[in-house]
C-alpha cells in the first residue's frame, strides 16, 4: 500500500527545480553502509582499543587481509548490477595461483603472469558462452565451473602447495611495499578507481546498468545485451585470476585452496554496498566499504578472543543485519 | 487535414507479407502515413497491427512487400536501422530502465562524451531539458525513472524518440495508463508535434481518441488492409464495423434490469473504511444481483479500495461485512472463503502465471476442488478446465500450453473464468476491459450483466466511462479516496455528466 503510493507522491517530476524537505530528500539506506561502516568502526575501536585495532600496523592488516576480496567484489559488482551472479570467482581464483606458480617455475615471470592471467581468460569466456549463447543461467553455469576450476587445481597439483621463488613477482603481487604503502593497497585502490570510472562514466558501464535494469529496454535502444553479459562474465574471471595472483604473491605459493570461499565474501561485499540484487544499480565504492566492513568484522572478532566458529556465527549475523537495513524493495 | 497530406508520405508500406510457422499473419498489408499527419491504425486482436508495426521497426523481417521512409526504399533488417531512418516508438509496455536516470535513458547509447570519451551526465541532464522544451513539457531530467509515474515515463519515451531525431512515432495505445487530464496533456502534445511535421502512427481501442486526434485511419482485419480513409469520411460505427466483421448493437448501452427484491440484507456492506490515504472513510452497500461501478481518475483510490476489500492491503479502521456476516479481511484467503473474487487490474503481473498453462491457470484457485488425497486429480482437473473454457468461450487450441501465448483477450477470460471457477458471491472486477479488442469487450460485458442476473454481486472499476454506463446499475465516483457522489444509472443521462461527475466539477 505505502509502495503503491510512491510514484504519485514522490517530488512531482512536473516541478524540476523544486526541493524537497530538508531530511526527505536524504535516502539514508542508500547510505547506509557507511554509517554502518562508521558505527562497527568506532564501536570495536572503544572496545578493542586497548588490544591494538587502532595501531597502524593493524589498520594496515585489514586492508591487506580485505585486498583480494575488493578486487574480486569491484568486478562482482558489474556482474551484479547486470543481474547475473558469478560462484566460480573464488576457484577461478585458486587455479590461477597454482597455474601461475607451475608456469612461473619452468617458464619465468612473463608466462607465469600470462597463464594466471589466461585461466581467468579461458573460464571466463565458457562461462559467458554458457550464459550468452546457451542460455543456462549464470547461477547455475558459474556454479558448475566452481567445482570445476576447484577440482582442476587440485588435480593438476595433487594437492601439493607450489612455492613462489621469484621475488619480482612476490614483491609486484602482494608482499611489497610502495613507499610506505602496502602494494595490496595499491592493487585495491587502482580496483576502485578504475572500476568506479568505468563503471559510472563509461558507455560500458551504463550498458551494464541498463542491461541489468530492463533487459527489453536495452535490447530495443540496441545495445546487445548478450555480448555486455559475456563481456561482465569474462571480465569478472579475469579480475578473479589476478585477485589469485595477489593471493599467490603473498604467501608466496600457488595452492588450490586459495580464494576458497571467497565468492560469498564478495557477493556480500557488494550487496553490503549497495547494488541491487535484481541489477540495474551498483556503486563500487559501496562495494569497498562492503568489503572492509567484512574485514573490520572478522579482524575485530579475531582481536576480541571469539575462536573461528563464533566469528562465523557472528559475522553471519552482522551480515543479514546490515543487508535488511539496506535492503531497497 | 487536407494541409496533412499535401506534405508528401513519411511511410510507405506496400504489400507486406509476413507468416510466423508457416501460419500468414500479414497477406499483403498497404499503409501510408504523410508528413505530419496522425493515423490512425486499428483492428482487433490478432489483426496483425503489432506485428505490421515491428516490422516497421526492424524488430521482424518481412516475408514479401517493401517500405519507403520519404520516398526511398529502405531495408528495417534491425532495430537501429529502423531508428536510423527515424522510425520511433513509444511502447505499449514502457521500455525505459527504472534504475537510470531520465536523461540517462534518453541518451542511452548516444551518451554525449567529454574529455577522455567519458559520459558527461551534466551535459546529457542539458540537452534532455532542451528536448522537454521543445516539447513544451516539464519533466526533470535528473530523476530517476523508477520514481516517475507511467505519465512521465511516456514522455521520457517521446524525448528519447525526437532526441534521436525521430520523424515517425509509433504510440501503441498511448493513453491506457493515463488519467483523463494526463491524456489530454498527451493530446495537446500530439498536436505540436505535428506541427512540427511529425508523423504518428497510432494504435488504440478508442474511438474517441481516434476521432479526437487523427487525420486517418487504416483498419486491419485478419491480416488485410480493410480501408483507409478520413475521419471525417467515415462513423465511428463503420470503424467499429470494420474492425469486428459484424455490427455489435447495444454493446454499449445499458438496459435497465429488474434487480430483483432488495433483500433486507444486502451482499456487501462496507462501514467506515480506512486504509491510508487513498481509502478513506469509504461506505456503501452493495445487492446481490446489482451491478455497481466505481468511477474516479486515476490515484482517486478505486484499486486501493478493491485491494482492501479482498484482503491484499489491510485496513486501518472500519467494517467489512458480506451476507451481514464480518469479513476477517486479514489476508486473500480468508477473503476468497467468504466468497469474494477479484479479477486483478494487471492480468500479467497479478491474474495469471504467465509460463504456466492455460489449465494449472484456471486451476490454481480450485485445487481443493480437485484433489485425491494429498495429490491433484489430473483428469478431474483437465475436465474441470475444459468446462470452464467453454463456458467462458475461451479461444484456446490446447489448454495445455502456456497462458503467456493467447491473445490479451482471451487471456482476460482466463483470469474470469478462473475466479467465476470458486463460484464467488461478489466479484470485484478492476478493469476488466483494460487492452482488449472491441469483439471480446462485448463478451465481457455481457458475461458481467449474467453474473449479476445469476444472483452475483459485481464491482465494476473502469476508467472507460461509456463501459461503467452500460453496466452499472448505480456509480459510485471516487474522489481522493472517498465516495463524493452515488449515483443511480437512472439519473446519469450521458457520459458527460458522468465525466463531469468524475472530474469534480
Amino acid at each position: 500500500m505505502a509502495q503503491s503510493t510512491v510514484p504519485q507522491t514522490a517530488p512531482a517530476a512536473g516541478e524540476p527545480e523544486a526541493r524537497r524537505g530538508p531530511l526527505r530528500g536524504i535516502e539514508w539506506r542508500r547510505y547506509v553502509i557507511y554509517i554502518g561502516f562508521a558505527f562497527v568502526f568506532l564501536f570495536f575501536a572503544v572496545l578493542l582499543g586497548d588490544e591494538g585495532f587502532l595501531s597502524a600496523n593493524n589498520l594496515l592488516n585489514i586492508f591487506r587481509q580485505t585486498a583480494t576480496i575488493t578486487v574480486i567484489a569491484v568486478a562482482m559488482t558489474y556482474v551484479i548490477a547486470c543481474a547475473e551472479i558469478d560462484l566460480s570467482v573464488g576457484s577461478v581464483a585458486g587455479l590461477s595461483s597454482v597455474v601461475t606458480a607451475m608456469a612461473l617455475s619452468r617458464y619465468g615471470l612473463v608466462a607465469g603472469i600470462l597463464a594466471g592471467l589466461a585461466v581467468g581468460l579461458v573460464v571466463g569466456a565458457i562461462n559467458g558462452s554458457l550464459v550468452s549463447r546457451l542460455n543456462i543461467p549464470s547461477f547455475l553455469a558459474t556454479l558448475g565451473m566452481l567445482g570445476v576450476a576447484a577440482g582442476v587445481a587440485q588435480w593438476i597439483t595433487a594437492s601439493a602447495p607450489q612455492p613462489i621463488l621469484s621475488d619480482t613477482f612476490n614483491l609486484v603481487f602482494g608482499s611489497g611495499n610502495l613507499g610506505p604503502i602496502p602494494g595490496l593497497l595499491v592493487w585495491s585502490a587502482l580496483a576502485v578507481v578504475i572500476g568506479t570510472v568505468i563503471l559510472s562514466k563509461t558507455p560500458f558501464g551504463r550498458k551494464v546498468l541498463a542491461t541489468g535494469g530492463n533487459r527489453t529496454a536495452a535490447e530495443f535502444t540496441g545495445i546487445n545485451t548478450k555480448r555486455i553479459k559475456f563481456q561482465v562474465l569474462l571480465l569478472s574471471s579475469v579480475v578473479a585470476s589476478l585477485a589469485g595472483m595477489l593471493y599467490a604473491g603473498r604467501l608466496q605459493s600457488g595452492r588450490f585452496q586459495w580464494g576458497a570461499g571467497d565468492e560469498l565474501s564478495a557477493i556480500a561485499a557488494v550487496i553490503l554496498g549497495g547494488t541491487s540484487l535484481f541489477g540495474g544499480a551498483g556503486s563500487v565504492i559501496g562495494t569497498l566499504f562492503g568489503a572492509l566492513l567484512i574485514g573490520l568484522i572478522n579482524n575485530g572478532l579475531i582481536l576480541a578472543g571469539l575462536d573461528s566458529s563464533q566469528q562465523q556465527v557472528v559475522r553471519g549475523v552482522i551480515i543479514i543485519l546490515a543487508v535488511a537495513l539496506a535492503r531497497r524493495k | 487535414m487536407a494541409q496533412a497530406l499535401d506534405g508528401g508520405l513519411a511511410v510507405q508500406m506496400r504489400g507486406v507479407f509476413k507468416s510466423f510457422d508457416g501460419v500468414p499473419v500479414l497477406k499483403g498489408v498497404d499503409l501510408e502515413v504523410a508528413r505530419g499527419e496522425v493515423h490512425a491504425l486499428a483492428g482487433g486482436n490478432g489483426a496483425g497491427k503489432s506485428t505490421l508495426m515491428k516490422i516497421l521497426q526492424g524488430v521482424y523481417p518481412m516475408d514479401g512487400g517493401e517500405i519507403l521512409i520519404d520516398g526511398q526504399p529502405v531495408a528495417l533488417t534491425s532495430i537501429q536501422e529502423a531508428k536510423a531512418a527515424g522510425i520511433g516508438m513509444v511502447f505499449q509496455e514502457f521500455s525505459l530502465v527504472p534504475t537510470l536516470t531520465v536523461a540517462q535513458n534518453i541518451y542511452l547509447t548516444t551518451e554525449p562524451r567529454g574529455a577522455g570519451g567519458l559520459i558527461n551526465d551534466r551535459e546529457a541532464g542539458a540537452k534532455a531539458r532542451e528536448v522537454f522544451r521543445t516539447m513544451d513539457v516539464q519533466v526533470n531530467p535528473n530523476a530517476t525513472v523508477g520514481d516517475l509515474s507511467t505519465a512521465y515515463w511516456q514522455l521520457t519515451e517521446i524525448a528519447k524518440a525526437l532526441a534521436q531525431e525521430a520523424r515517425v512515432l509509433i504510440m501503441d495505445e498511448p493513453t491506457a495508463s493515463l488519467a483523463k487530464h494526463e491524456a489530454d496533456a498527451l493530446f495537446e502534445l500530439v498536436q505540436r508535434l505535428k506541427a512540427r511535421d511529425i508523423s504518428i502512427i497510432y494504435i488504440s481501442h478508442r474511438m474517441d481518441e481516434i476521432y479526437r486526434i487523427a487525420d486517418r485511419i487504416t483498419v486491419l482485419r485478419d491480416g488485410r488492409g480493410l480501408f483507409t480513409r478520413p475521419l471525417s469520411e467515415v462513423t465511428p460505427a463503420q470503424v467499429v464495423e470494420g474492425i469486428v466483421g459484424r455490427q455489435i448493437e447495444g454493446m454499449l448501452e445499458w438496459g435497465a434490469r429488474d434487480a430483483g427484491e432488495q433483500a433486507a440484507e444486502p451482499l456487501l456492506e462496507v462501514r467506515n473504511l480506512n486504509a491510508g490515504p487513498r481509502v478513506r472513510d469509504v461506505s456503501f452497500t452493495l445487492q446481490a444481483g446489482e451491478i455497481v461501478g466505481l468511477a474516479g481518475l486515476m490515484g482517486s483510490g478505486r484499486t486501493e479500495l478493491a485491494r482492501v476489500l479482498f484482503g491484499i492491503d489491510r485496513l486501518e479502521s472500519g467494517e467489512i461485512l458480506l451476507r451481514g456476516q464480518r469479513v476477517d479481511a486479514s489476508d486473500a484467503g480468508a477473503a476468497i472463503a467468504a466468497g469474494i473474487a477479484l479479477i486483478p487490474e494487471d492480468r500479467r503481473a497479478q491474474g495469471l502465471v504467465l509460463d504456466h498453462s492455460v489449465n494449472d491457470n484456471l486451476l490454481l484457485p480450485l485445487l481443493p476442488q480437485v484433489r485425491r488425497g494429498p495429490f491433484v486429480n489430473d483428469s478431474e482437473g483437465r475436465s474441470l478446465a475444459r468446462s470452464l473454457i467453454e463456458r467462458f468461450a475461451v479461444k484456446v487450441a490446447n489448454p495445455s500450453r502456456a497462458v503467456r501465448l493467447l491473445s490479451g483477450g482471451n487471456q482476460q477470460k482466463v483470469v474470469i473464468a478462473k475466479w467465476l471457477g470458486t463460484e464467488p458471491d461478489l466479484l470485484i472486477m478492476d478493469e476488466p476491459t483494460a487492452g482488449v479488442d472491441i469483439g471480446t469487450k462485448s463478451e465481457i460485458l455481457a458475461r458481467i450483466r449474467e453474473l449479476a442476473v445469476s444472483g452475483k454481486g459485481v464491482l465494476v472499476i473502469s476508467s472507460e466511462l461509456p463501459e461503467l454506463l452500460a453496466v452499472s446499475d448505480r456509480v459510485l465516483v471516487l474522489r481522493d479516496g472517498s465516495v463524493t457522489r452515488e449515483l443511480p444509472r437512472q439519473d446519469i443521462p450521458d457520459e458527460e455528466s458522468l465525466q463531469l461527475a468524475v472530474q469534480g466539477v
